[in-house]
């Protein structure tokens, strides 16, 4: 009888010898004359345990990780006769505690379904939100998207529904939809994840999008640093395409959709909605000026909605279960739930959707389980290189838009970064500023030139060079940034030097190395 | 995304790179595609294809120049045998990528950012690889790899100056 393993061929997992402990499964199989299917599944997102591999029985899928290729046969071997024995054990998939906790809408199917096979994503619920937006309708589809909550997962926090509107109630001989896959923030992969394991989703959403808004035509624009999500998503277009999903008649309705895949080339700034845009257009990815929004005027001057892959991938959820049920997960104004990304230093890494409300001191110290190297935390930086340094005492932050704006931060798109007590803030703070400066567009003075002085001001201060004088020339300079750049690469940066500043003195040389941050 | 060794990179055919813009040029938007088929096939985009690009897409030299030069991926010279890319984000620093590279950089006798004078390994930084918990991260030659540590460096090491 032939028996069904799971084995992630997410680039998180292949980058720890997955392909190898796949190779090294079908050959101990075929030595021990015993058939077996092996799924290349994306990642359950619990990257500690990667390479994990499972294996489908009557009573669910159970777990071993994490799996060198070396015990491959010995791991056959024990889910073969029952399971339990092996130290790789892990048990059924659905017990494991850090699964069990989560509420996956977004990444309900990450990880169980096959990503290269449409049959399967249906056979998983998948299509099942389109058909109802089919039968409600496009403004009804876009009233079940306002109702949700959803807000932009790409870090700006802009209600999806409000924009889906305003590009359906402009008119114009042709309309597109955008998704920015530009993911270039560090401590963020769940673009990544759901590009390689549930690509189906996120053209499910996208053409959700097509249809409430009248767009016939889509562009994912992928950054060139994903070529396994590069490779998934033109895999799913095609099956696709082949399905009927996409082309002339989306399953079976007289509505035309298709979607293009565009590969970016390595500039950070392109995740900058209209420098995207200008991206795809075949122009240097400068930012441009709102309004118009590109809700008005955006590709090739037409109306566009421009979102991230996590709200695309929401939407589908959304039209199955409805915007009510959506949105009463959370708290405040940010209903639903968000696919948090554990990174960097970081004992359990992985991703992490639960409800919005979770403090960052739960996601770091009990989910996280604290630092991989063992040593206390010092710092997190939540919302990649444009978020805020946060030390402990802010531990007890909810994770939520409006309270982390409350205390200087932002959420972005839901990436945590955990530093133990060995990082240096005031290095942090000039990287940030010379990250800016390697990545900006030039666009804006503050940002083109702020960001060179910037780096030169903090050098300064480390050297001890008329410290006093400097770190006001620091604070200014990055009031300027803040207020005199036109998008969030020279407005943020000031974010996370100014955290390490007002948080972190002692890294500074102004202020004594404090207790609480050697703990 | 030069997912192959430079030892199967074209030398310069103008014939070549005409069919490669024809190829795209009928797309909306088309100058990133183009470049892209470009430099998969010749290492980079060479200076004679600049001219070629602009005329076919209507547009001045010196808009094309701009494009390639904006992007951080587009080389003006085919890269060593084997492309070694060591991410330097923050996620990677947390977990010890700067002394990684500090490691890469006195074993290859050049700074990142540049090629052995053997011409067999260019290394870069990147600023993400998406392998945030697995970190710190790398690619060669296309190829992820994760947990980076000094022995896991320096096989990679090895094998790309084989």
């Amino acid at each position: 009888m032939t028996v069904r393993f799971y084995v992630p061929g997410d680039a998180g997992a292949v980058a720890v010898g997955a392909d190898d402990v796949a190779a090294a499964l079908a050959a101990a199989a075929q030595e021990g004359g015993q058939t077996v299917d092996i799924v290349r599944t994306g990642s359950r997102g619990l990257y500690w345990f990667e390479p994990m591999i499972e294996m489908a029985t009557p009573q669910g899928r159970v777990a071993y990780g994490p799996v060198a290729a070396g015990e491959a046969a010995s791991v056959l071997a024990d889910a073969l006769s029952g399971g339990g024995v092996h130290p790789r054990w892990l048990g059924r998939v659905d017990e494991i505690p850090w699964l069990k906790r989560q509420t996956r809408l977004t990444f309900a199917r990450c990880g169980v379904v096959d990503p290269r096979s449409l049959a399967d994503y249906q056979a998983h619920g998948g299509y099942e939100g389109l058909q109802r937006a089919l039968s409600f309708g496009p403004a009804a589809t876009i009233e079940e998207v306002v109702q949700s909550g959803l807000r932009g997962r790409g870090g700006a926090g802009f209600p999806t529904g409000i924009k889906w509107r305003t590009v359906a109630q402009t008119q114009a001989p042709q309309k597109y939809i955008v998704c920015n896959a530009d993911e270039g923030d560090s401590g963020t992969f769940a673009d990544r994840m759901i590009m390689e394991g549930d690509p189906f989703v996120l053209i499910e959403g996208m053409t959700i999008a097509g249809f409430a808004v009248g767009a016939t035509k889509g562009y994912v624009y992928i950054r060139s640093e994903y070529p396994h999500a590069v490779a998934a998503m033109e895999r799913a277009l095609v099956a696709a395409r082949r399905g009927g999903m996409l082309g002339p008649r989306i399953a079976g309705s007289n509505h035309a959709f298709d979607i293009e895949v565009r590969v970016g080339a390595g500039a950070y700034v392109c995740g900058e909605e209209t420098s995207l845009l200008e991206s795809i257009e075949g122009k240097r990815g400068v930012v441009r000026a709102k309004p118009p929004l590109p809700a008005h005027k955006g590709l090739f001057g037409r109306p566009t909605v421009i979102n991230n892959v996590l709200s695309f991938a929401s939407v589908p959820v959304i039209l199955e279960r409805g915007g009510a049920f959506y949105r009463d997960f959370g708290m405040g104004r940010s209903r639903g739930t968000m696919p948090i990304q554990l990174a960097g230093n970081i004992r359990h890494g992985g991703l992490f959707e639960t409800a919005f409300g979770i403090t960052l001191g739960e996601l770091v110290d009990d989910i996280g389980g604290g630092t991989a190297s063992g040593r206390p935390v010092r710092a997190v930086q939540v919302g990649g290189p444009l978020g805020a340094y946060f030390p402990r005492a802010l531990f007890d932050t909810p994770f939520d838009y409006e309270a982390f704006a409350a205390r200087d931060g932002l959420i972005g798109h839901g990436g945590i970064v955990v530093f133990d007590d060995s990082v240096d803030m005031a290095k942090q703070a000039r990287f940030a500023m010379e990250f800016c400066k390697i990545e900006s567009c030039g666009k804006c003075t503050p940002c083109r030139i702020g960001s060179t002085r910037g780096v030169e001001v903090i050098d300064r201060i480390i050297r001890d060079e008329r410290r006093a004088e400097n770190l006001a020339v620091l604070e200014d300079l990055c009031h300027t940034m803040k207020l005199g750049s036109l998008c969030a690469l020279g407005g943020f940066t000031p974010y996370p030097v100014m955290s390490a500043l007002t948080h972190f003195p002692e890294d500074f040389g102004t202020a004594p190395r404090r207790l609480e941050a050697a703990e | 995304m030069p997912a192959r060794e430079s030892g199967v990179y074209e030398p310069w055919n103008s014939d070549r790179a005409s069919a490669l813009i024809a190829g795209h040029s009928a797309r909306d938007g088309a100058l990133l595609p183009i470049l892209h088929a470009l430099q998969e096939v010749f290492g980079c985009v060479p200076e004679p294809a600049v001219p070629m690009v602009a005329q076919a897409l209507n547009l001045s030299r010196a808009e094309v120049h701009g494009v390639v030069t904006f992007y951080h991926d587009f080389r003006r010279e085919p890269p060593g045998r084997h492309v070694l890319k060591l991410c330097r984000a923050e996620a990677c620093q947390a977990a010890g990528c700067d002394a990684l590279a500090a490691r890469a950089e006195a074993r290859l006798g050049v700074p990142v950012g540049k090629t052995t004078p053997d011409g067999r390994v260019t290394v870069e930084a990147v600023y993400c690889l998406g392998l945030c918990a697995t970190a710190p991260s790398a690619m060669l030659d296309g190829r992820v790899v994760g947990r980076l540590d000094a022995p896991r460096l320096d096989a990679l090491l090895a094998e790309a100056q084989r």
